[in-house]
């Protein structure tokens, strides 16, 4: 029986690897530290600071607005979940359009290129201001009027759904081909090879860049203001007015950061985790 | 080794083409393949076997040619297609196995939403054929946790399982090292002992040698010399067929 006792060799490795690491600790936190402190000694010394301070960072202000831009987040909150719903269901079948191989249905898939070329090259909020205003313009009575966050939802979907459109493209092309063939020569239909084998696939690949585009639609989101809803932002501004003072809209900021923090922690983790997965735990 | 009959053929192909675009890969083939024979493909890469078998699972759409599955004219205009992929299994050289099922549910899949079967006796003829290739034990586990001849081994019983009428292998060895190639052929030995109708591409000569009853040689889309195997390997007739056996052997 061989005792397995830490080599000598391996030992000397192990302390070197963690003094290397206490000593790259340790340099991150002191070059961070100056860049904070000369930033803001640059900062306070500029002739307009003490201005700029009571106009944006006000604490009494801050408090005061609170409740009005967090009941506008409320909003915001509503609309982005159907958003998110409405997003993944309008930009899966867009995703199925254009990767259909069948030749009949050539225009089907050219229509569905030609919606993500249009939505994914129109900005944002030409988009909101098209359907924010352009709807209600036809006057179509059935509707009755549309509230703005509706209508916000919309253009967000319209804009959205071409970008997801475009991710689960990649994920859907990204399975190799045999595994469409062999569902299919088991006898699957087509619509059955798509849905249980290529898209439970594809959608595990796309995850992490989904969730890059949820966290850029939870700031959009912010966006619905411009249609006169009553979100956040449009909150932060009717207290800015209020108070002739800015700070609202910091608050309002810090409202969507604290919103997209989780996110973003959660992609990096699963991001993180595939990335493991595929590179089996190499250290370059 | 069961009795051939016949008198009915399983499978007959007449006349298959195909062309990609103005390039002609399959000339006018013709095949006949009896139940319970084998059948081995042979020819150099290009030679058209892999699109072959792919016409006769109708995965590809024939630029002329008829096939007939146990008398039943499976290439007029119209037939439902899925079905009769259903009744000839397909199984090629890489990426057959489902990578987000387990090989259980690989095996189960087409079990259950092609032939209807309840979840409870999926399992159990998943289970059964799982077993008979030893890996009973492995049936949670995701292919990419599985040998190269383990996930071949479980593609060949996911089409068997079905009770195809047809099995079409296309070069199933050919990723593999000797050994677990091995493993494979040995599957295969054991499916043609039970009586499973096989038409394979392979470069394993003296495997083809060794299992099949009958053996073609395919050469730039057409048929260059087919024969009973021991005969075609003992002598080979036409020039080409000799340059090619001199050439791997
Ligand atoms: N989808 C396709 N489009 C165009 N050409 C193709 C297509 N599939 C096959 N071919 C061509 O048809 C010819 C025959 O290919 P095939 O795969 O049937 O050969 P093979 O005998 O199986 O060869 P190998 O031993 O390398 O597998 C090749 O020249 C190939 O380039
Ligand atoms: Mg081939």
């Amino acid at each position: 029986m061989s005792q397995s006792t830490t080599s000598e060799a391996q030992l000397a490795r192990e302390t070197w690897r963690v003094s290397r690491k206490r000593r790259s600790t340790l340099t991150a936190i002191v070059s961070t530290l100056v860049f904070a402190v000369v930033a803001w000694l640059l900062l306070v010394n500029t002739p307009g600071w003490s201005r700029v301070q009571t106009s944006f960072f006000d604490w009494d202000t801050a408090v005061k607005a609170f409740p009005r831009v967090l009941d506008g987040l409320w909003l915001n909150l509503r609309v982005l979940v159907f958003a998110s719903i409405s997003v993944l269901i309008v930009a899966l079948l867009l995703a199925l359009a254009t990767t259909l191989r069948n030749p009949a249905l050539t225009p089907i898939r050219l229509l569905a290129k030609g919606y993500i070329d249009l939505f994914r090259g129109t900005p944002l909020i030409i988009t909101l201001y098209l359907v924010g205003f352009g709807i209600p313009g036809l006057r179509i009575e059935a509707f009755g009027r549309i509230a703005p966050e509706i209508l916000g939802t919309i253009a967000l979907t319209l804009t959205y759904s071409a970008y997801v459109a475009e991710v689960f493209r990649a994920g859907i092309e990204s399975i190799h081909p045999s595994q469409r063939l062999a569902a299919r020569s088991l006898g699957l239909s087509y619509s059955q090879s798509v849905r249980l084998v290529v898209l439970p696939q594809a959608v595990r690949k796309v995850v992490p860049p989904l969730m890059n585009d949820f966290v850029a639609l939870q700031k959009d989101v912010g966006l619905i203001s411009v249609l006169g809803a009553v979100d956040a932002v449009r909150g932060a501004q009717i207290e800015v007015a209020h108070f002739a003072n800015f700070t609202p809209y910091i608050v309002a900021g810090l409202f969507f950061v604290i919103l997209a923090i989780p996110t973003v922690r959660l992609t990096d983790w699963l991001a993180a985790r595939m990335a493991k997965r595929e590179q089996m735990g190499t250290v370059l | 080794m069961t009795e051939i009959d016949w008198s009915k053929p399983r499978l007959l192909a007449k006349n298959i083409r195909k062309n990609f675009d103005e390039r002609q890969v399959l000339k006018g083939v013709d095949l006949e393949v009896y139940p319970g024979q084998i059948v081995a493909l042979i020819g150099s890469s290009g030679s058209g076997k892999s699109t072959m078998l792919r016409c006769l699972n109708l995965v590809e759409e024939l630029s002329d040619g008829q096939i007939w599955l146990d008398g039943d004219e499976i290439s007029r205009p119209g037939i439902n297609d899925d079905e009769v992929r259903a009744n000839i299994g397909l199984v090629f050289q890489s990426y057959n196995l489902f990578a987000h099922l387990s090989i259980l549910d690989n095996v189960k899949l087409a079990l259950k939403v092609v032939q209807k079967k309840s979840d409870k006796e999926a399992t159990e003829i998943a289970l059964g054929w799982l077993d008979r290739i030893g890996l009973a034990d492995k049936a949670n586990q995701y292919p990419d946790k599985l040998s190269g001849g383990q996930q071949q081994r479980t593609a060949i019983v996911r089409a068997v399982a079905l009770n195809p009428k047809l099995l079409l292998l296309d070069e199933v060895t050919s990723a593999l090292d000797p050994e677990l190639s091995g493993e494979v052929l040995e599957l295969i030995r054991d499916l043609k002992n039970s009586g499973t109708t096989i038409v394979m591409a392979t470069h394993e000569l003296s495997f083809a040698r060794e299992v099949a009853d009958w053996v073609i040689f395919l050469d730039q889309g057409v048929i260059a010399e087919e024969g009973e195997a021991a005969d075609f390997f003992a002598n080979p007739k036409n020039a080409r067929t000799k340059e090619f056996l001199a050439r791997v052997i």
